[in-house]
């Protein structure tokens, strides 16, 4: 291959390194294999310019020897995104990347012809090619008997029976590797006698246009283009000569009605036919029900089958909701229990203030949705292992294909609603470019967890607890309604972006329901972690720097405090000194003394729940008066704490209305009032922009009051008892209402348009998105702050 | 006929597309000469599962109808 030479060099790896690819069709146990032959060390990267993994790792015992994991594909005619990154890696096109020493082709055994298909693609590259049979457990199992040494004598290579799953004929597999054998001898399959000629002239005219392709990629080039618009357009900027020839000669075939189109497809299985007939022997009858038939007998039965798949869901949306929780708690007990032994250890001062509001805060927002993440990723990986998800598509498609979107877009929209970012990466595995990408920009819509702690807080404080019709309560009844409306509209975008926005080819559904397996839970847990470990790493980075960002425009600038906080100040601690004084006046106390005894300055430290019976109990320390004087010393401690605290909250809310966040709150008032909003909700919906749960800690700021998180009765209670300078209520159900309908559409993450970017390749995408979720945001709100209003709601 | 025409547990020839295919069902094996069986409709009544080729794809009823069958 010395043609690619002049390509750039690989990223770190020596020339001497034989790298070894390993392709086969998907759900054929490629990534196990994968595994198996690197012993689970491995390294992720992303294709450089794409967003496709690129998985490597070096061969267990041979560390001269790299695997990668090309994704899985049917065929090299790519239709989408992955299938495309194997193509081209194959045929070295990948910028930084050599084309393979070695390809290591993983077949079905128990679905031979088919997953020959890809071989026979493979074998025309001209590259040194191993098969692995896999699966030979599941082939027995259904009665077909592989003659594994005429297959390799046909074929005209290697052929390695494994069941990979059970770590069979891996020594073998490793063995080949190592030894790698010649290329393949030239092509054994006929091409029919119509398109032959036309073929190699193409042939010789893509020499020429383009001498820099090998002359072993030729044919299956010229087959690609003849067939694939796709691949022909790659042509068009590269060599015109050759795509004005491609054109020409399909205009021919078309007036001679000569099936063109056909001629590679049915060229491979008329050879392979007669092949698989030869070499396998068949002692079932095929058309015998498998277990497999059996179990989607129940699991796609007409009535049973979407009955099942909502229980699924139900089961799935209890884990990641209720069963998750314990974990959670634990973790935001942590990160807190990290933020006060950090405030401990640091001394006071700005860098303790960001580390523990800023960073530790931050992050800590991201690891409280890990036990959520995991979880999901467990159920999906279950689902993908056990063969279910394709039958979640086969069972959805049809309403899916009504608002636009397809089968496939059913897993990634329900993972939306733990997290869109798992979601929208989800959507990879969609053949189609035009339904990958409207499942990408509807996802955002289902309401995803962080959304929660917002309609927890505000539907307690402002929606009625009664019940409808004494049955259905009005606050579980507009959580529903919030689901529900997030549902609906990504529905709606969907079709319009179909419809009006979203160009690309008309989409057809094939997906392959392949038997149920039994998944290997060891398999599933490596990915769970996997997976997850992409999302905090990547989610984590944007929050973490985000969060500092954030902590700084809501702590500067310092505003000098103000005259009359320093004057409340002042009042309060003179109150309390003359208190003392009264108090040690009417008791007869030394007090500085007394205050200094044990008992008592353990009881001053009391709750005010427990402080009545243990006052009582030094009565029998202090007899007759000193012990009413310990009560009423209490009461004034008490009371002077408290207005030390409200004192330090109205300064907080005083610091903030003056710092950056404040600024952009009041300037974006005008803008917010008709939806219903103060500065203060417009303020908060600023720094929900980040990250959505963000609003609960930055109103609870705002509204002064030190830790509230999203039960809390004092952020409740604050918001309801808040005033207008005219003494209207800031908050009425109308503006808790606009609130939350705002939330429901308003794309307030970071990390999703991050995600998004990386996906689509492009800031396009996430701003279009960004533009039409908020933009729908807003004219909901105002529709139903206005509408309410004009009701007379208000 | 069509493939569409097929009920469940009936099988047919394929004889050819009436339109241009879409490449990957091709790829998967639906090819002229290919036996299809219809194994059964998605509860919604579209896609429909089939078997060829010894294993299962499913396609929606909007393809099955541009492939040309005769019944076995």
């Amino acid at each position: 291959m010395a043609v690619r030479d002049d390509m750039a060099a690989p990223i770190e790896a020596p020339a001497r390194l034989r790298r070894v690819a390993v392709v086969g069709n998907p759900n054929v146990g490629k990534t196990t294999v994968f595994n198996l032959l690197t012993g689970l060390r491995q390294k992720v990267a992303n294709y450089p310019g794409v967003t496709v993994e690129r998985k490597s790792g070096r061969l267990t015992g041979a560390a001269s020897v790299e695997v990668i994991d090309l994704p899985g594909t049917y065929s090299l005619s790519p239709k989408s995104l992955d299938e495309q990154i194997a193509y081209d890696m194959l045929v070295g096109r990948i910028q930084g990347e050599r084309p393979p020493d070695v390809v290591v082709c993983i077949v079905d055994a128990s679905n031979l012809e088919r997953n020959l298909y890809l071989v026979t693609q493979v074998m025309d590259l001209a590259l040194p090619t191993v098969v692995a049979l896999n699966m030979m457990d599941a082939a027995e199992e259904a009665g077909a008997r592989i003659d594994t040494e005429a297959l390799s004598a046909a074929l005209g290579l290697p052929v390695v029976p494994m069941i990979a799953l059970q770590g069979e004929g891996l020594g073998a597999l490793r063995e080949v590797l190592l030894h790698p054998p010649p290329p393949p001898t030239p092509r054994r399959w006929p091409l029919m006698d119509t398109v032959a000629p036309q073929v190699d002239a193409l042939m010789q005219v893509l020499g020429e246009a383009a001498p820099d392709v090998p002359a072993s990629h030729r044919f299956s080039e010229v087959l690609r283009t003849l067939a694939e618009d796709g691949g022909l357009a790659y042509w068009e900027a590269r060599a015109s000569r050759f795509h004005q020839a491609v054109l020409a000669a399909r205009r021919t075939f078309e007036e001679a009605h000569v099936p063109y189109r056909y001629a590679e497809v049915s060229g491979r299985y008329n050879w392979l036919g007669p092949l698989v007939a030869q070499t396998v022997t068949q002692h079932k009858d095929p058309s015998a029900r498998t277990r497999s038939d059996r179990i989607d007998a129940v699991l796609t039965h007409r009535i049973a089958g979407p009955v099942l798949f909502i229980l699924l869901l139900v089961l799935i949306f209890q884990a990641v909701f209720s069963w998750a929780v314990p974990a959670m708690d634990l973790i935001e007990a942590g990160v807190t229990g990290l933020g006060d032994w950090v405030r401990a250890v640091l001394p006071v001062g700005v860098a303790a203030d960001l580390l523990v509001e800023g960073v530790i805060a931050g992050v800590g927002n991201v690891l409280v949705f890990l036990p959520q993440i995991l979880l999901l990723f467990f159920f999906l990986g279950l689902m993908e292992d056990t063969g279910y998800m394709a039958r979640t598509a086969f069972i959805m498609d049809r309403i899916m294909n009504r608002v636009g979107l397809s089968g496939g877009s059913v897993v990634p929209l329900l993972s939306s609603f733990a997290c869109a970012i798992p979601g929208i990466m989800a959507a990879r595995t969609l053949p189609n470019e035009r339904d990958r990408l409207i499942t990408i920009m509807v996802a955002p819509l289902m309401s995803c967890s962080a959304r929660l702690p917002i309609y927890t807080l505000f539907i307690a404080a402002f929606i009625p607890a009664g019940y409808l019709f004494g049955v259905v309560g009005y606050q579980g009844l507009t959580m529903f309604t919030m689901y529900l409306m997030g549902i609906v509209m990504a529905f709606i975008a969907a079709w319009v972006l179909k419809k009006y926005v979203i160009k690309g080819a008309a989409s057809y559904f094939a997906m392959e329901l392949p038997p149920y397996r039994m998944p290997k839970v060891k398999y599933v847990l490596w990915r769970m972690v996997e997976r997850s470990k992409i999302f905090v790493l990547r989610a984590g980075r944007i929050i973490f720097g985000l969060s500092i960002v954030l902590w700084f425009m809501a702590s500067y600038p310092k505003a000098a405090s103000s005259p009359a906080l320093e004057a409340r100040e002042d009042t309060v601690v003179a109150d309390y000194q003359a208190a003392l004084d009264s108090v040690a006046a009417a008791h007869g106390m030394a007090l500085p003394a007394f205050l200094a005894q044990p008992p008592v300055e353990a009881a001053m430290r009391l709750p005010a729940a427990e402080a009545a019976p243990r006052l009582d109990s030094l009565r029998a320390l202090y007899p007759g008066d000193q012990a009413a004087g310990v009560l009423a010393v209490y009461r004034v401690r008490q009371r002077y704490e408290a207005g030390r605290r409200a004192v330090a909250d109205a300064e907080a809310s005083y610091q903030i209305r003056n710092s950056f966040i404040g600024w952009m709150g009041r300037a974006l008032e005008p803008v917010m009032q008709p939806l219903g909003f103060d500065w203060k909700i417009s303020a908060g919906i600023v720094t929900a922009f980040a990250a959505r749960e963000v609003i609960v800690g930055a109103m609870a700021t705002m509204y002064s009051v030190g830790d509230a998180d999203e039960t809390s009765v004092a952020l409740r209670d604050q918001l309801k008892a808040d005033r207008y300078p005219d003494g209207r209520p800031v908050f009425t159900p109308l503006v808790a209402v606009s609130l939350l309908v705002f939330f429901v559409f308003a794309l307030q993450c970071m990390s999703t348009l991050a995600i998004a970017r990386r996906e689509t390749n492009s800031w396009r995408w996430p701003a279009v998105m960004w533009l039409y979720m908020t933009g729908l945001a807003y004219l909901f709100s105002l529709i139903i702050y206005q509408g309410g209003k004009a009701i007379g709601l208000e | 006929m069509t493939l569409r025409d097929l009920k469940p547990g009936e099988r047919g020839t394929i004889t050819g597309w009436s339109q241009d295919a879409p490449g990957r069902l091709l790829e998967m094996g639906m090819l002229p000469g290919a036996v299809v069986e219809v194994v059964r409709l998605a509860p919604l009544g579209d896609p429909i599962d089939l078997k060829v080729r010894g294993y299962h794809l499913s396609i929606r009823k909007q393809e099955a109808d541009m492939v040309r069958v005769e019944p076995v």
